[in-house]
C-alpha cells in the first residue's frame, strides 16, 4: 500500500501499534543489556538502570574465570553454525533447484518429508540421539551437533529455497542456452545471481536456527570440545558459591546477540526481493 | 544465414498430447516466414523445436545442410526472441546484449563494437548502463532484439515479440523489424497471431490448425485463395462471410436468392446437396453505384440492412440472415475454434463511402460472383480453389519461395483493397479470369 494514501488518523495507529510492538520486544533486551553493566550488588535493586556501570561482567567472561568456558563455547558456537548453515545451504540450494525445474517422481514426498521433519519435536529426538552419538563416537564432537542441525536446518532451506526458485522466470534459463550458454553456465551466470538473494535469506534463517539451539547443545556435548554458548551459558557459576552468576550470563548473552545484528545489517541490503523484476515484461 | 528444412516434423508432449502433426516446410536463406494460427495450434512448440528448446518426436530438422535435431540449442546458432523478452535482469542492457558474445569468448573490442553498433540500430545508446527493470515495454523489447542480432546467428527466431505491446508501440516495433529483416537478410520465423502482423512482415505465411499445416503462401495467395474454411475465416478482418446454399443443377438456392456462378468460377458440384458459399466483405457494393459494365458479373439482391459503421474510406453494412441450423451449428464452431471475429449468420458487406443506404431501410446489394468461393461444408475444403488448381489457373501453393519476393500488402479488410466501387478495379487481386 501507498504511504501516501493513509490518512493521517491511520498512520498515527500505525506508529502507535509499532513503538508498542518494539517495546515489547525490546525492553527484555535493554534489561539484559543494562543487567550486564551491573555490579553483582546492583542486581537485585529491580531499578533499570545500574547504579553503576561497570565491565566487569564482560572482563570476567573474556578474560577472567569464565573465559575459558566462554571463548571456547563462542568458537564451537561459531563454527558448528557456520559449517551446518554452510552444507544446508548448499545441499538445499541444490535439491531445492531440482525441485522447482524438475519434474521427477518422488518430489511430493521430499517436500512433504521436509515438512515433516521440520514438524518433529526436538525433544522426543534428542534421548536416542543421545544413546545414538555415544555408540558411534559423536558424543560431544562438532559433527555430532552438525548433523541435528542440519536436520532443523534443512527442511526450512529447501522450503524457501525452492518457493525463491520458481520466481525465477524459466525462460531466462532457455534464454540462455539459446545465447550460447551450456546448463552449467545458464545456472553459474544466470541463476545463480538471481538466486543469491533467496540463498542469503536462507542461510541466515539457518544460521539463527543453529546459532539459537540449546536442547541439542546441552544434551549431546559434556565438555569444552564441542559445547556452544546457549548451554555453556547454563554453567557459568557466581564470583563466590553464594553469588548467582546473573550478570556474566547477561554479559554473555550481550555478546552472543552482536554476531547475529551484525549478519542482518551486513546482509539487509542481499535480503532485499524483487530482484527478477524487469526480466520479463512488466 | 541458412535455410531451415523441417521434414515431417512430429511433436508429442510428455502427457500424450499431440502438439505438432506431420510439419513439412522449407524456408529458403533469407525469407521471412511467418507461423499463425489460433491460441494453442503449435506455433510456439514447433519454434521451440526448430531451436532446440523442445525435444524433435519424429522428423528431420536441417539447418543449412546439416541435421541438427540431436543438437543442444547453443549449437544450432539461432538466435531467439522469446514472448516476455526473458532479459537477464541482473545485468545491465549493454552487458544484456553482450551475454552471447561474452560466452562466446568474444574479445572485448569486438564486443564493444558490436554491442554499439547493435544499440545504434536500436537507439538504444542512453540505456546501455540501465537494469532492464527501470525500461519501458518497447525499450526492453529492442534489448531483447539487440541481445538476438549482436552475433551472426544463422537465423532469427520471434515468438510473438510484440504482443505485451500497445496498438501503437506494435505498429512501430512492426515496422522496425521488417526493416532490420530487410536489411540484415537473415532468415527469420516469426510467430504471432496478429494477422495484421502475418500480412504485412512475411514473405510467406503458415498457418497452422492443430497442429496441422493448413496453407504455405504468400499473403495476397492466403487472402484471395485460400484453401478451406479455416483459412478464409481466419485471414481477413472483417471476416470473409459465409452463406450456405442448397445445390440444384448448377444453380445454387441461398437465403437471397438463386445465383449461379459465372463459368470462370464453375465448380463441380454434383455429389453435393449443400455447399457454404464465402465471399469477402468488398465482394459486395450498393447496387446503385456499381458501373453496370461490370454489373453483369454479379447478382443484384434485396437485404434489410440493421447497423452502418461509417470510417471514413468505407463503410461496413451488416445484414443479418437465417441459416439452416446445422450451417448455424458449423459456423459456431469454426468461430469457436478461430476464436477471433464473430462469424455470426449476418453478412459484413463493405460499401463506398459514397453509399447513401439508410440503416434499418432494405437496400439493394450487388455480389461479385467472380470473388465468390465454394466450400464443402464437411470437409471445409475450397472447391473454387482445388477445381482453378485443377485447370493450373492458380498459383500453386507453396512457390518457390525467394527471399525478396515481397508485395505490396494488401491489408485484409482495410482500404488497400482496390475500391470495388468503380467496377473496373474489380479486376485487380484476383485469381486469373478465364478467357
Ligand atoms: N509442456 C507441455 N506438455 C503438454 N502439452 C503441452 C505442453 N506445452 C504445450 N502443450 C500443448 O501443445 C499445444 C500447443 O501449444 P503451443 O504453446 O505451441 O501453442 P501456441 O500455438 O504457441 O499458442 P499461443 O498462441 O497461445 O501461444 C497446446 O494445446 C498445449 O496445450
Ligand atoms: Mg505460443
Amino acid at each position: 500500500m501507498d504511504e501516501n494514501q493513509l490518512s493521517r488518523g491511520t498512520k498515527a495507529w500505525w506508529w502507535v501499534a509499532g513503538v508498542v510492538v518494539i517495546v515489547y520486544a525490546l525492553f527484555p533486551v535493554a534489561w539484559i543489556v543494562s543487567l550486564s553493566f551491573k555490579t553483582p550488588s546492583d542486581l537485585a535493586t529491580l531499578q533499570f538502570l545500574p547504579t553503576n556501570w561497570v565491565w566487569d561482567n564482560y572482563d570476567n567472561i573474556l578474560r577472567g574465570d569464565a573465559q575459558d568456558l566462554f571463548l571456547s563455547a563462542l568458537r564451537n558456537s561459531v563454527g558448528i553454525s557456520l559449517i551446518a548453515t554452510f552444507i544446508s545451504v548448499v545441499l538445499a540450494t541444490f535439491a531445492a533447484y531440482a525441485i522447482a525445474r524438475l519434474d521427477f517422481p518422488g518430489k511430493r514426498l521430499i517436500l512433504t518429508t521436509a515438512l515433516a521433519v521440520a514438524i518433529f519435536p526436538v525433544i522426543s529426538i534428542v534421548t536416542p540421539l543421545f544413546n545414538l552419538w555415544r555408540n558411534i563416537g559423536l558424543y560431544d564432537t562438532w559433527p555430532g551437533l552438525i548433523i541435528p542441525y542440519l536436520s532443523l536446518t534443512l527442511p526450512i532451506s529447501i522450503w524457501t529455497l525452492s518457493a525463491f526458485f520458481r520466481q525465477i522466470p524459466w525462460e531466462l534459463e532457455q534464454a540462455a542456452q539459446v545465447d550460447g550458454a551450456t546448463t552449467w553456465q545458464a545456472f553459474r551466470k544466470v541463476i545463480v545471481p538471481l538466486a543469491t538473494p533467496g540463498v542469503f535469506t536462507t542461510a541466515i534463517i539457518s544460521f539463527f536456527i543453529a546459532w539459537n539451539d540449546f536442547v541439542y547443545g546441552i544434551s549431546l556435548t559434556s565438555t569444552e570440545a564441542a559445547r556452544p554458548v546457549p548451554a555453556a551459558l547454563a554453567f557459568f557459576t557466581g564470583a563466590s558459591q553464594f553469588e548467582e552468576p546473573t550478570g556474566a550470563i547477561a554479559a554473555a548473552a550481550v555478546v552472543v546477540t552482536i554476531p547475529v545484528v551484525i549478519l542482518v545489517l551486513l546482509f539487509q541490503r542481499r535480503i532485499v526481493s524483487g530482484l527478477t523484476q524487469g526480466a520479463v515484461k512488466g | 544465414m541458412a535455410a531451415i528444412t523441417l521434414k515431417d516434423i512430429n511433436k508429442r508432449y510428455g502427457d500424450g498430447f499431440h502438439a505438432v502433426k506431420d510439419v513439412s516446410l522449407d524456408i529458403a536463406d533469407g525469407e521471412f516466414v511467418i507461423l499463425v494460427g489460433p491460441s494453442g495450434c503449435g506455433k510456439s512448440t514447433l519454434l521451440r523445436m526448430i531451436v532446440g528448446l523442445e525435444d524433435i518426436t519424429s522428423g528431420e530438422l536441417r539447418i543449412g545442410d546439416q541435421r541438427v535435431n540431436e543438437k543442444a540449442p547453443r549449437d544450432r546458432n539461432l538466435s531467439m526472441v522469446f514472448q516476455n523478452y526473458a532479459l537477464y535482469p541482473h545485468l545491465t542492457v549493454y552487458e544484456n546484449i553482450a551475454f552471447p558474445l561474452r560466452l562466446a569468448k568474444t574479445p572485448d573490442k569486438e564486443i564493444d563494437e558490436r554491442v554499439r553498433r547493435a544499440s545504434d540500430l536500436l537507439e538504444l545508446n542512453e540505456h546501455l548502463e540501465r537494469k532492464p527493470a527501470n525500461l519501458s515495454g518497447g525499450q526492453r523489447q529492442r534489448v531483447a532484439m539487440g541481445r538476438a542480432i549482436v552475433r551472426e546467428a544463422q537465423a532469427f527466431l520471434f515468438d510473438e515479440p510484440l504482443s505485451n505491446l500497445d496498438a501503437k508501440l506494435r505498429g512501430q516495433m512492426r515496422t522496425e523489424i521488417s526493416r532490420l529483416q530487410k536489411r540484415l537478410g537473415i532468415t527469420t520465423v516469426y510467430v504471432t497471431h496478429d494477422q495484421v502482423e502475418a500480412m504485412t512482415l512475411g514473405d510467406r505465411v503458415v498457418v497452422l490448425r492443430r497442429g496441422v499445416i493448413q496453407q504455405v503462401a504468400t499473403p495476397r495467395e492466403l487472402y484471395e485463395n485460400p484453401v478451406n474454411l479455416f483459412v478464409a475465416g481466419f485471414i481477413g478482418s472483417p471476416p470473409m462471410n459465409f452463406i450456405s446454399a442448397t445445390v440444384t443443377g448448377d444453380s445454387l438456392h441461398t437465403p437471397f436468392g438463386e445465383w449461379k456462378l459465372p463459368s470462370s468460377r464453375t465448380v463441380d458440384l454434383s455429389g453435393h446437396e449443400v455447399v457454404l458459399l464465402g465471399a469477402r466483405p468488398e465482394a459486395f457494393e450498393d447496387a446503385s453505384v456499381v458501373s453496370d459494365t461490370v454489373r453483369e458479373h454479379g447478382v443484384v439482391f434485396d437485404a434489410t440492412i440493421d447497423v452502418i459503421e461509417w470510417l471514413g474510406n468505407e463503410q461496413y453494412a451488416y445484414v443479418p440472415y437465417e441459416a439452416p441450423e446445422d450451417i448455424r451449428a458449423q459456423l459456431a464452431e469454426l468461430e469457436r475454434e478461430l476464436d477471433s471475429e464473430a462469424l455470426r449468420t449476418q453478412l459484413v458487406v463493405a460499401l463506398d463511402a459514397s453509399s447513401r443506404i439508410p440503416e434499418g431501410t432494405p437496400a439493394s446489394i450487388w455480389l461479385d460472383l467472380r470473388r465468390v468461393h465454394v466450400f464443402d461444408p464437411e470437409s471445409g475444403e475450397n472447391l473454387t480453389v482445388s477445381a482453378l488448381a485443377q485447370r493450373g489457373e492458380a498459383e500453386p501453393n507453396q512457390p518457390a519461395a525467394t527471399g525478396d519476393g515481397r508485395r505490396p500488402a494488401p491489408g485484409p479488410g482495410t482500404t488497400d483493397q482496390p475500391a470495388t466501387a468503380s467496377g473496373s478495379a474489380t479486376e485487380s487481386g484476383e485469381a486469373p479470369a478465364t478467357s
